[in-house]
């Protein structure tokens, strides 16, 4: 058997017990188990960190418009599909709103109830995303002009704009203004969030290997030779833009699912900042890393380490010390060892296929030294 | 008109503020090309270390205590975090500082247990209510501009006419060339951070005057409007960040003046990206060409 064809086995092992055990976690639990709603957020973490690690980590621009663009997501997936009966009480302020249909309503009509509104989700989701890659587009021109660190804070400034319009109360028929959207259906089971963020993350996967995944990377390594070599650099900035920003918006869609409500204010700099401590811990340039860090992430602030905020952990009880915030502040110290001490993080550049090569030189080199 | 006159004079004296930040973000950014997330957080850090010793103690101690505190910080920050990784990537350098901004506030939020430190009156003669021009307004907001200009004109005199700041200058224009030519680049770069953080600190001292209380967050907003006036002077440059400063304070107020609160942050970033795209280096900023 080749190299080749067992890595390719052996990834697709590690994904179905992966996706079994969280099956087998959604026929066991109820769905309001801590391990559930870890696995929830966890995923649209994941998706949303993969797509950051396109663009900071695989096109090597430093953007930090996440949270904007994961904004413009979340909007569009509520205000979409909000029932219509409900629009009134949500809308309070603003006589019901001005959008009156609902689109997983529209879908149930001819494709029944069940797959209707799935239906209905999905498409409110990739219109998030479109939306979120349209304005990507627009706002690419200006903004790629620049380097580096100016690149980061015009698409912060950026972000930071979009959500003063989203609370502007002129546009309240349509976003609400300050106030919340909700009462918008969401997928109940862990599995079906990790479904839809796998496949866009293998989609992403399939993007990073092909030519245009090959350009992007010789963008990164050096502009000029790439430039040299014959890469439209605008057009494949542009593009990495463009498509980081559209899962950013599905991300933002799911992440809004999540919560169940959806306001502004907590789309700021500190969720990108968060989105950007993942892809750093998982190391730069690995997608694997991005979902493994994800999880680990999600998985030990929200739920593994809640101890140290309660009084007790591992047993020992000190409530003096162990209080509210002590978990974040031993975190933000563990992030911080990691980003001077571990800078490849995790898994460095590697994916998960090639944890298998690794593993496969060190034996053989065993076997040569006997 | 008569109704802008009491933002106008909030705009001046916000200016002042961010400018004394600003001047934080610039000298920092001149010499290591760094965008020092973690300087609002040191800013909000000396309100909070403000507010703790004016309630506990005598303002004579209480003052300077809360200005060697930041500059310790901001000294610390230096070495732990940034000095080394020197010769990492600038990319490192930066997720280095979003980690400490995120590590400051939250042992913030632990040692206060995430409450918003009220502020209680902490310097009682700056705080009194005085007139000016039919506007009443309390007496920081007059002193803010001219003790700024006095601070800055004491620090264009440091940079321009001691041996610490031809070394900044030095290191300013080619950091290799001037630790070639004996210049200690470590204690060069502390001596920024210390100069930043001192000036923070007073800003912090005049800007939570004005505010009911000192929350956690409080340092990222002002920090990142500081930023951009130092990128709309020409980074690098410490008059062009105090000129930026003192335009994006009285923008902003007179956004609010106007009734449009809710876009007077919004406004700072789309004056950031319009000038970024017509004029990268801002408006006393050098230019800069690429080499391969």
């Amino acid at each position: 058997m080749t190299l080749k064809k067992k890595q390719t086995i052996f990834t697709a092992a590690v994904l179905l017990v992966l996706l079994l055990a969280s099956m087998a976690l959604d026929a066991t639990l109820p769905s309001y188990h801590i391990a559930i709603t870890c696995v929830k957020k966890a995923t649209v973490y994941a998706l949303v960190a993969v797509s950051m690690n396109l663009l900071n980590g695989f096109t090597g621009l430093f953007s930090l418009g996440q949270a904007g663009f994961m904004l413009l997501g979340a909007y569009a997936y509520g205000v979409l599909c909000i029932p219509v009966a409900k629009r009134a009480g949500v809308y309070q302020y603003f006589d019901g709103g001005l959008i009156q249909f609902s689109l997983p309503e529209i879908f149930a009509g001819f494709l029944g109830d069940t797959i209707g509104s799935t239906v209905g989700m999905l498409v409110a989701l990739a219109i998030g995303g479109l939306l979120a890659a349209a304005m990507a587009y627009l706002i690419a021109l200006p903004v790629l002009r620049l380097k580096s660190d100016y690149l980061a804070i015009a698409t912060l400034g950026f972000a930071e704009i979009l959500k003063a319009f989203f609370q502007w109360n002129a546009l309240g028929p349509i976003t609400n203004g300050s106030n919340l959207l909700k009462s918008y259906p969401s997928f109940e089971k862990g599995t079906s969030y990790i479904l839809l963020a796998g496949a866009m993350i293998a989609i992403i996967v399939l993007l990073i290997n092909s030519t245009y995944g090959r350009a992007f990377k010789a963008i990164r390594d050096d502009e000029v030779a790439a430039e040299a070599m014959g890469i439209n650099l605008s057009k494949h900035k542009r593009l990495a833009f463009v498509i980081s920003s559209f899962f950013a918006g599905v991300g933002g869609g799911m992440l809004a699912m999540y919560n169940g409500t959806i306001a502004a204010a907590p789309f700021k700099s500190a969720l990108t900042y968060e989105i950007l401590l993942i892809v750093v811990i998982g190391g730069i340039g690995s997608i694997t890393g991005s979902v493994l860090a994800s999880f680990l992430y999600i998985f030990s602030s929200e739920w593994l380490l809640r101890g140290l905020d309660s009084g007790t952990f591992l047993g020992i009880n000190a409530p003096g010390i162990f209080k509210n915030g002590f978990r974040m502040a031993v975190f933000s110290v563990i992030i911080m060892i990691i980003v001077l001490f571990f800078r490849k993080g995790i898994m460095g550049d590697r994916e998960l296929p090639d944890l298998l090569v690794r593993r496969n030189k060190k034996s053989r080199k065993e076997a040569a030294g006997k | 008109m008569r109704e802008l006159i009491p933002y106008l004079i909030n705009g001046v004296s916000v200016g002042g503020q961010y400018a004394l930040i600003a001047i934080g973000y610039t000298l920092v950014y001149g010499i290591l090309r760094l965008i020092n997330f973690a300087h609002g957080d040191v800013f909000m850090v000396a309100g909070l270390v403000m507010v703790y010793a004016t309630a506990s103690m005598p303002i004579y101690l209480a003052i300077p205590l809360a200005l060697i505190a930041t500059v310790i910080l901001g000294f610390t920050i230096e070495r732990v975090a940034y000095k080394p990784l020197r010769t990492a990537p600038r990319m490192s350098l930066m997720i280095s500082a979003i980690g400490v901004s995120y590590l400051i506030q939250n042992l913030a939020f632990y040692l206060t247990g995430g409450v918003p430190q009220p502020v209680n009156n902490p310097i009682p003669w700056i705080s009194d209510t005085v007139a000016i021009f039919g506007a009443s307004t309390k007496r920081v907001t007059i002193i803010t501009p001219f003790l700024t200009i006095a601070l800055v004109i004491v620090l264009v005199y440091l940079i321009n006419h001691t041996k610490i700041g031809m070394a900044m200058r030095a290191a300013a224009k080619d950091f290799e060339t001037a630790q070639l030519m004996g210049i200690k680049i470590n204690s060069v770069i502390s001596m920024t951070f210390v100069i930043g953080s001192f000036l923070a600190a007073v800003g912090s001292m005049l800007y939570f005057t004005n505010y009911p209380s000192v929350a956690i967050t409080s340092g990222g907003m002002p920090g990142l409007k500081a930023f951009v006036a130092a990128v709309f002077g020409g980074i690098g440059s410490i008059p062009g960040a105090v000129v930026g400063a003192f335009i994006i304070g009285l923008c902003e107020e007179i956004i609010k003046g106007l009734g449009y609160t809710t876009f007077s942050d919004a406004f700072t970033f789309a004056l950031l990206i319009v000038i970024l795209c017509v004029k990268p280096t801002g408006l006393f900023g050098e230019k800069v060409t690429d080499k391969v």
